[in-house]
């Protein structure tokens, strides 16, 4: 079942168009990434899901409810939504559970407890966004909608977040997370819509996303002796073939590498200095993005 | 909603320098200016009281002045600008909750610093009680209101929390000019003084209700009407990021 249904979305803010016929679902107990470059509509689109906006167009339903009406059962964590300088963290805590009737306390697991006397003004930036965190969660929420979860965070708090995320899942919890860390969409979530000017370019898996990527695998290698490129671009699996200096750079499906070496086989050629890349989620993103300026489409 | 004025209350309290400023500037102000003989002495000027017994009103502006105008806009254009209230926006409690929250805080602070003025005014200066209390409670109310509501006025229609901070200083200055604090209101032109009646907080009904008989009625009305036009021109123009 659909717990986020967000259908033909559209939000313009004076003449400039920020999100154009978004439309996408998210199943419960999913982790669902939003992807895209500055300015491609990530936020405005979370924003009218967790009912901080109205659409201009289209509809946003959470739980088979205008957003607004569920408030109480999302938790939202924003970019550039700080707190009072002097609240402490204890304060803070106490004050967010009163808006909820049934909060939840994520100070332990997110390493506030020792944190709770100081003010918010003095906490550093990782400790702001465990607060953020924690603040998000608080109301024991059905949905969590997360926007950049872990800028600013350092390598390791970041990997501990992100196991904090899959503990919050496993409790039920329904996740939509807004970043730019490939890393982390390929760590944690489930599907991912891509995201460019203002609407989405691509929404697969993962792997889904890699393997839609042409050439998304490439074999590099020197021939021992010299070889006819035209027997590659044969193969049914070769999508290209280039040359860099005495260097065969081949492209092509998952199968290439096997292919290629049959073939060096048969011909008894033996490949020097072998290398074989895979497509990152990093390499799909760009081509789908546009993020380059090398690829456009 | 408890939650909230605690939490506010103590934010309040935390600020030191403001919140000790706003409750006690007004009394040490008198302290000082007490101390002087000459301005302890009957004169004729004053309408054979003494120069204490005329600024009392005058005291009362500062608190409220200072409370409606610098404290106020700032830490509600403050709120907005570091997006405490889009936070809010996505919570089942509404940001509103949390400007009415700070409208109570402060309009506490400001009841306490009047309070305050007129005991210390009374023990160590033989300053009369208010002599109409009610009248008295009415002006401060309304006049404390009409204030903050042109507080809420700069924080709504400010681009940021520096520029509240600026606008809101320049009618800061203009209303402690014309409530006599700079200048004792017998030194001012009549002008000046007839205009004083009617700006915020509105000091000749404070001054009547202390130490007059009682407050015209028609300046308490026209608090009640600043406050009605001011805090509705907020409420529409408000924006909560």
């Amino acid at each position: 079942m659909a717990i986020i249904e967000v259908r033909d979305l559209g939000k313009r803010y004076g003449p400039k168009t920020a999100v154009d016929s978004v439309s996408f679902e998210v199943a419960e107990g999913e982790i669902f990434g939003i992807l895209g470059p500055n300015g491609a509509g990530k936020t405005t689109t979370v924003e009218c899901v967790s009912g901080l906006r109205t659409p201009d167009q289209g509809s946003v339903s959470v739980l088979g409810r205008p957003p607004a009406d569920v408030r109480p059962a999302i938790g939202v964590q924003l970019q550039e939504s700080e707190l009072p300088e002097r609240i402490r963290v204890s304060e803070a805590l106490s004050l967010f559970s009163s808006f909820y009737p049934s909060p939840a306390d994520w100070s332990e697991r997110l390493g506030l407890s020792p944190h709770l006397k100081a003010e918010y003004g003095q906490l550093s930036g990782g400790l702001k966004q465990r607060l953020s965190i924690a603040l998000a969660l608080i109301g024991s929420p059905r949905v969590a909608i997360l926007d950049e979860l872990t800028t600013g965070l350092d390598p390791q708090a970041r990997r501990d977040t992100w196991s904090l995320i899959e503990e919050v899942r496993s409790a039920g919890v329904t996740i939509l997370l807004v970043t730019h860390f490939m890393e982390e969409a390929e760590r944690l979530c489930d599907r991912v819509a891509v995201f460019r000017d203002g609407r989405i370019v691509a929404l697969d898996t993962p792997s889904g996303l890699v393997s839609k990527v042409d050439g998304a695998t490439r074999v590099r290698f020197v021939p021992s002796v010299a070889l006819d490129v035209a027997l590659l671009q044969v193969l049914p699996e070769v999508t290209a073939v280039d040359l860099v200096g005495e260097q065969i750079v081949v492209s092509g499906s998952e199968n290439l590498l096997h292919a290629v070496t049959s073939l060096l086989a048969r011909k008894q050629i033996v490949a020097r200095q072998l290398r074989v890349d895979q497509v990152s989620l990093d390499d799909a993103y760009v081509e789908l993005t546009g993020g380059s300026g090398a690829e456009d489409h | 909603m408890l939650k909230i004025i605690e939490v506010e209350a103590r934010l309040f309290v935390r600020d030191r320098l403001n919140s000790l400023f706003s409750l006690l500037f007004p009394c040490l102000l008198l302290l000082v200016l007490g101390a002087v003989p000459a301005l302890r002495t009957p004169a004729p000027e004053f309408g054979g009281l003494r120069f204490i017994d005329s600024y009392v009103s005058s005291l009362v502006v500062v608190t409220l002045v200072f409370i409606g105008l610098q404290r106020l806009p700032a830490v509600v254009a403050t709120y907005r600008e570091k997006g405490v209230l889009r936070r809010l926006s996505t919570t089942p409690m509404h940001p509103a909750r949390l400007l009415l929250g700070q409208l109570v805080v402060n309009f506490a602070a400001a009841i306490l610093s009047v309070l305050l003025t007129i005991v210390v005014a009374y023990v160590v200066f033989g300053v009369d009680l208010p002599h109409h209390p009610l009248g008295l409670a009415a002006a401060v109310v309304l006049g404390g209101a009409g204030t903050f509501a042109l507080g809420l006025v700069i924080a709504a229609l400010a681009p940021n929390a520096r520029a509240a901070g600026g606008w809101a200083t320049v009618v800061f200055m203009l209303l402690m000019f014309f409530g006599g604090v700079y200048l004792p209101r017998f030194m001012l032109p009549s002008v000046v003084q007839a205009i004083g009646s009617y700006t915020p907080p509105g000091v000749e009904a404070l001054q009547q209700a202390w130490l007059g008989t009682a407050p015209d009625w028609r300046h308490l009305a026209i608090m009640g009407l600043v406050s009605l036009v001011a805090g509705t021109v907020a409420a529409r123009t408000f924006r909560w990021e």
